[in-house]
C-alpha cells in the first residue's frame, strides 16, 4: 500500500505540471488563438532562471525569491517573444503560430542544450521543506506536499482571476470579440500581451516547481509539451476549471498505471487520448472546434 | 483567415507542361549524379526525405491537415522492413512491402483517430499519436530499443539487382522516389485532388455541395502515411539500420521543416526543402547543438518572412505553379 500511496503523491505532481501547463495553453489559445509549442522550452527556463539565481554567487537567490522572480523574468521573454514575433501572425491560419513556436523551442532549447549538454543540474529543496511527515498511512516528503497544494492554490487563482474578476471579464470578452473590446476603449493588443506573459508565467512557476524534484535539465520540457498536449486533447480548452480537473486527474490515472501496470505509464494518457476521441471526438468539456 | 497557399486554380494545361518539363529535368539531373562525384549516399538519403517530405505535403499543401507524427510512418515502415529483411531473410522487395504495408495499416488506424479533430487539434493527435508509438517501440523487443536494428543485409531486388553496389541502389532509390513522386502528382491533379483542395479553402462549403469530407481527408492521409512508409523502407537500404531516431518528434518536425522551406502546397518545394535541409545537417555536422538552434531560426524566419518557401517563391515571381 506504501507503493500505491507514493505513485498517488507522483501522479499528483505530475498532475500539477500537467494542469499548470494546460492552463497557460488554454488561456494564450483564448487570445491569440495559437497553440504554444515553445510552452515547454519556457517550463524549461523557469527552472534554468532558479538555478542561475542560486548558483549565481553575486546574486544567491533561493527558491522563495525565486519562486516570484522566476516567472516574471520568463514572462517577460514571453512579452518581448510576442510583440516581436508572434503579434505578426494575426490573421493567418493557426497552424503558423504552431510552427513558430516549434522553431522558437527548437532555438531555446538548442542554446540550453549547447551550454548545458543533455544531463540535468541538480537544485536543493529549500531548508524549510526538507524532510517528511509520517501521515500514518504513508510517508509524505513535505516539498512533495507543497508543490501539489501551492500548484493547486495557483490554479484555483488563476481560474478566479479570469472568471470572477472584472480583468478576466475583458480577457474573455477579448476573446469572444477583440474588435467590439477595442471599440469599448480597451487596449486588446496590451491584453494581448499581457495574456501571453501570463501563460508562460505559469509555465515558468511550474518548472521552478519541479526543479527540485526532477532535476533541472535542457530537455525537460520537450517530452512533458506533448503529454501536455494530449492532455489539452482530451479535456479540450473550452474551460479554464476543466484543464485544471484533466490535468490533476490524468496525473493521478498515470500514478495508478505506473503502480499496477507500469510499463504502460508513459503510454497512459496517449492511449485514454485515443478513447476520448473515439467516443467523445471534442472533448471531455471542449466545444467543436 | 488566409489559406495556406494560393493555388487554387484548377490546374492548366501550361501549368501541367511547365511541371512536365520541370520533373523531366529533375529526373535528368538525378539520373547523372553518379558520373559528377557528389557522394551518392548523400542524395540517396536526401531522395528519401524528398519523398517522405511530399507524401507529407500532400497532407498539409492538399489537404490542409498539419501532420506533426509523419515520422510514426518513417519509422515503423523502417522497423518492419528491417526486420523483414534481417530476421526472417526475406527478399528485399518483400521486405519493402512488409514495411508499407506496415505503414498503411497505421495510417488507417490514426487516420481514423486523428481526423475526427481538425486543424490545430489535428497537429496535437498526430504528435501525442506518435509519441505513443515512440514508446511502444522503446520498449517492444524486436526493435532492439536504443540500439535499434542493425548491419540490415541489402540484398538482391528480384534476384538479380544487386543492392549492395552502390550505383545500383542509387538507381533502385530513385526509381522508387520518382514512382511515389509521380503517383502524388497524380493524385494532387485527378480529381480526388481537386476535392481535397476545395476541402481545404472551405470545408463547410465541400460538405454542402455533398462530399463526405472524412472520406476523402481519411483517404489522402492513408496514402500520405502508406507513401512516407515507402520512404521509410527505401531509406532502410540506404542507411542499413533502423533506430528510434526514426519515430522521434524531431523527425516529425524535420519533415515539416523541409516541407515549409521548399514551400508548402508547391509540387516540387519538398524535394527542394529536403536536399537543403539533408545538406545543411551534412556541412553543419560539427556544430553539434546549434543545428537544432539553426533549423529553429529556419522555422521562424520561414513562417514570418517566407511562407512560399523556395519553390513557391520562385512560382510567384514568374506567376507560374511549379
Amino acid at each position: 500500500m506504501q507503493a500505491l500511496y507514493a505513485q498517488l503523491l507522483v501522479g499528483l505532481i505530475n498532475g500539477s505540471f500537467y494542469a499548470l501547463l494546460s492552463l497557460g495553453l488554454a488561456v494564450i489559445f483564448g487570445m491569440l488563438n495559437i497553440i504554444n509549442f515553445a510552452h515547454g522550452a519556457l517550463y524549461m527556463m523557469g527552472a534554468f532562471v532558479a538555478y542561475f539565481l542560486l548558483n549565481n554567487n553575486w546574486l544567491s537567490i533561493g527558491y522563495w525569491p525565486a519562486l516570484i522572480i522566476a516567472p516574471i523574468i520568463v514572462g517577460i521573454f514571453g512579452m518581448i517573444l510576442e510583440r516581436t514575433l508572434l503579434q505578426w501572425l494575426t490573421g493567418l491560419d493557426h497552424l503558423y503560430g504552431l510552427l513558430l513556436t516549434f522553431g522558437i523551442a527548437l532555438i531555446v532549447q538548442g542554446v540550453f542544450q549547447n551550454y548545458f549538454g543533455s544531463s540535468g543540474l541538480p537544485y536543493a529543496i529549500p531548508d524549510e521543506l526538507k524532510g517528511g511527515m509520517n501521515l500514518g498511512f504513508m510517508f509524505l516528503p513535505v516539498y512533495r506536499g507543497w508543490v501539489v497544494v501551492f500548484s493547486l492554490v495557483v490554479c484555483l487563482a488563476t481560474w478566479f482571476l479570469i472568471e470572477r474578476t472584472r480583468l478576466g471579464a475583458y480577457l474573455r470578452a477579448a476573446t469572444e470579440n477583440p474588435t467590439l473590446v477595442r471599440a469599448f476603449g480597451i487596449n486588446v493588443p496590451r491584453m494581448i500581451t499581457l495574456t501571453y506573459g501570463l501563460g508562460v508565467g505559469l509555465a515558468a512557476l511550474a518548472g521552478v516547481l519541479s526543479a527540485p524534484i526532477n532535476q533541472v535539465r535542457p530537455l525537460m520540457g520537450a517530452d512533458l509539451i506533448i503529454v501536455v498536449f494530449a492532455v489539452v486533447v482530451i479535456g479540450g480548452m473550452g474551460s479554464i476549471m476543466g484543464s485544471i480537473i484533466t490535468g490533476f486527474a490524468l496525473g493521478v490515472i498515470e500514478g495508478l498505471t505506473k503502480y499496477f501496470y507500469p510499463e504502460a505509464s508513459n503510454t497512459v494518457v496517449f492511449v485514454l487520448m485515443v478513447l476520448v476521441l473515439l467516443v467523445k471526438p471534442t472533448g471531455l468539456t471542449g466545444r467543436a472546434a | 483567415m488566409t489559406a495556406l497557399t494560393d493555388d487554387t486554380l484548377p490546374i492548366t494545361p501550361r501549368a501541367m507542361r511547365d511541371e512536365m518539363i520541370v520533373f523531366v529535368l529533375m529526373a535528368l539531373a538525378l539520373a547523372a549524379v553518379p558520373w559528377t562525384g557528389i557522394y551518392p549516399f548523400f542524395v540517396m538519403q536526401a531522395l528519401c526525405f524528398a519523398l517522405l517530405a511530399c507524401a507529407f505535403n500532400l497532407l498539409i499543401g492538399y489537404g490542409g491537415l498539419l501532420s506533426f507524427g509523419h515520422a510514426m510512418f518513417l519509422g515503423t515502415a523502417g522497423y518492419c522492413s528491417a526486420h523483414a529483411l534481417k530476421v526472417w531473410g526475406l527478399p528485399p522487395e518483400l521486405g519493402i512491402v512488409v514495411g508499407v504495408a506496415a505503414a498503411a495499416a497505421l495510417a488507417v488506424v490514426t487516420g481514423f483517430i486523428s481526423i475526427r479533430r481538425q486543424g490545430i487539434y489535428f497537429s496535437m493527435i498526430t504528435l501525442a499519436l506518435s509519441q505513443l508509438l515512440y514508446f511502444i517501440y522503446l520498449q517492444t523487443p524486436f526493435t532492439h530499443g536504443e540500439d535499434g536494428i542493425q548491419g540490415i543485409p541489402q540484398g538482391h531486388l528480384f534476384g538479380f539487382i544487386d543492392l549492395s553496389k552502390p550505383t545500383t541502389l542509387y538507381y533502385v532509390v530513385l526509381v522508387g522516389f520518382l514512382a511515389g513522386f509521380l503517383l502524388i502528382y497524380r493524385t494532387i491533379n485527378s480529381p480526388f485532388g481537386e476535392v481535397l483542395k476545395s476541402i481545404r479553402e472551405n470545408e463547410q462549403r465541400a460538405i454542402s455541395l455533398g462530399y463526405k469530407t472524412d472520406h476523402y481527408k481519411l483517404l489522402a492521409y492513408i496514402l500520405s502515411g502508406t507513401l512516407a512508409g515507402f520512404a521509410g523502407s527505401l531509406k532502410v537500404f540506404v542507411a542499413q539500420n533502423a533506430s528510434l531516431t526514426d519515430v522521434h518528434w524531431s523527425m516529425s518536425g524535420e519533415i515539416v521543416l523541409m516541407t515549409l522551406v521548399g514551400g508548402l502546397g508547391t509540387v516540387f518545394g519538398p524535394v527542394v526543402g529536403a536536399f537543403v535541409i539533408i545538406a545543411m545537417q551534412q556541412y553543419l555536422a560539427g556544430f553539434g547543438q546549434w543545428v537544432t538552434v539553426i533549423q529553429g531560426v529556419i522555422f521562424v524566419a520561414c513562417v514570418l518572412l517566407f511562407r512560399r518557401g523556395v519553390v513557391g517563391e520562385i512560382a510567384h515571381f514568374f506567376k507560374r505553379s511549379l
